[in-house]
């Protein structure tokens, strides 16, 4: 499946975007294809999480435009967009004084859908990411931070969102739960076939998670590869990456890619 | 004692003057929570605003109340009853701990969670009211609480300007020089302070998020 075949959800053309003097963004143009898992990988301060926020509009672009199905996201109503497009945050966010059902609930009661839709929607969802359904009644400082990121990806799947955007879901987690919910991800990601971008500085998990690996480095981006391309890159920015990270990198790649 | 039989030799007058007395508080810290509380939510969201305001609440704070009450006294519509004057002395003055806290609440609700609603699809109203104001309650209620304290004591010289209230047995007492009669204005005024202070820190913590 070539990329130009396939549908394009997201796009950014010529998009810049800086505060004051910094250039935080600088000439970005991308296409993000329906289905994939679209990672955007680099260190800190890299514009990946800006390039995340510029797709549901939390910022807005200096020049240039973002394009969500075909339509420039400045045009249509802010609030429709992202009630449409999931959103997963590293520090979860949830509600602190709303039970678990009530956080996952919160788009749909606030798009008025009925109580029991609302309440069978919560069950399937706890479901799906793994939850057995007596935590519908916890509040978010009873559960584990794997717990509340598993409640934060039911939350902003609640609506069901064509897109999902996610900055470091799991980088605050523990190695084992991490990897649970990486794992967890891949299944949901078969079965849901969302578009997901993915912002991540861990090239282990770009790998295992990505269909495509963007790479970005002082607001722009370097290079779009595959995962399998990724650790053979000549590239000398993706290149670094890969050494920075070690052995072992080729069998994680491969997993994924297949 | 001898204050306790003089409170008694005197039920009528001493149930009107706490009447009054109650009547200026309640009065009064309903209009600051009105007034307080948007503006509080106003200068948490215009950071540009948060200094004037809160400076100007400060001001306020600062005149002596006897000066206020005076100030007050000539402007037309207030002049004309001194109930209606006293009310609007301590709505003033009860003011600040109103705003400051409303202001301090909602700027200490969790960034993270603010962002999540936002990225959600949240207006900024929905997440006032569904996050920032259930989440600032607490706090909020501690500003109240310590305006009625403050009102409790301040309204005592309400009756400086005939305004009534338990303020009035402290004045004549005071004139009299006569302890017995200070007392009986006094302490139910300490106890009415103390009781509101107990009421709304009961009604903070039940309303305390988890």
């Amino acid at each position: 499946m070539s990329a130009d075949a396939a549908t394009t959800v997201i796009e950014f053309r010529d998009l810049s975007y800086r505060v004051g003097e910094t250039q935080v963004i600088a000439g970005l143009n991308l296409k993000i294809t329906r289905g994939e898992t679209f990672v955007l990988l680099g260190r800190s301060g890299s514009g990946k999480t800006t390039t995340l926020k510029l797709i549901n509009r939390l910022v807005a672009p200096t020049a240039g435009e973002v394009r969500v199905n075909g339509a420039s996201n400045a045009d249509v109503d802010v609030t429709r967009l992202r009630r449409g497009i999931g959103y997963v945050i590293q520090e979860v966010g949830l509600f602190p004084h709303f039970t678990v059902e009530r956080n996952i609930g919160l788009v749909p009661k606030i798009e008025r859908w009925k109580e029991d839709r609302i309440r069978a929607r919560v069950r399937e969802l706890l479901q799906l990411v793994g939850l057995a359904p007596e935590f519908a009644s916890r509040y978010p400082h009873e559960l584990s931070g794997g717990q509340r990121q598993r409640v934060g990806v039911a939350r902003a799947l609640a609506a069901d969102p064509e897109i999902l955007l996610m900055d470091e879901p799991f980088g605050a987690l523990d190695p084992l739960t991490r990897d649970e919910l990486q794992g967890q991800f891949l299944a949901l990601q078969r079965r849901l076939n969302k578009t997901v971008v993915f912002v991540t500085h861990d090239l282990r998990e770009a790998l295992r998670l990505g269909s495509r690996i963007a790479l970005m480095e002082a607001g722009k981006l370097v290079t779009v590869l595959a995962p399998r391309e990724f650790v053979k890159s000549s590239d000398p920015c993706a290149a670094a990456y890969v050494r920075a990270f070690g052995d072992g990198l080729d069998s994680v790649a491969n997993r994924s890619a297949s | 004692m001898n204050v306790l039989r003089f409170i008694l030799q005197n039920p009528t007058q001493f149930f009107d003057l706490t009447r009054e007395h109650l009547w200026l508080v309640g009065w009064s810290t309903v209009l600051a929570m009105l007034l307080g509380i948007p503006l509080g939510i106003l200068i948490a969201h215009r950071q540009g605003l948060s200094n004037p305001v809160l400076g100007g609440a400060n001001i306020i704070q600062a005149i002596p109340s006897l000066a206020l009450f005076g100030f007050l006294l000539p402007v037309p519509w207030l002049g004309e009853r001194s109930d209606r004057l006293a009310i609007v002395a301590l709505t003033l003055y009860a003011l600040l701990p109103i705003i400051r806290n409303t202001f301090t609440g909602i700027r200490g609700v969790d960034p993270a969670v603010m962002e999540a609603g936002r990225g959600m699809g949240m207006t900024e109203w929905q997440l006032l009211w569904h996050v920032e104001l259930p989440l600032a309650t607490s706090v909020i209620l501690s500003g109240v609480r310590v305006a009625v304290v403050i009102s409790v004591g301040l309204a005592t010289i309400a009756a400086a300007i005939g305004a009534g209230g338990l303020g009035e047995f402290i004045f004549r007492g005071v004139a009299m020089v006569d302890n017995r009669v200070i007392l009986a204005g006094a302490i139910p005024a300490a106890i009415l302070a103390l009781l509101a202070d107990f009421g709304v820190g009961w009604l903070e913590r039940r309303l305390r998020p988890r």
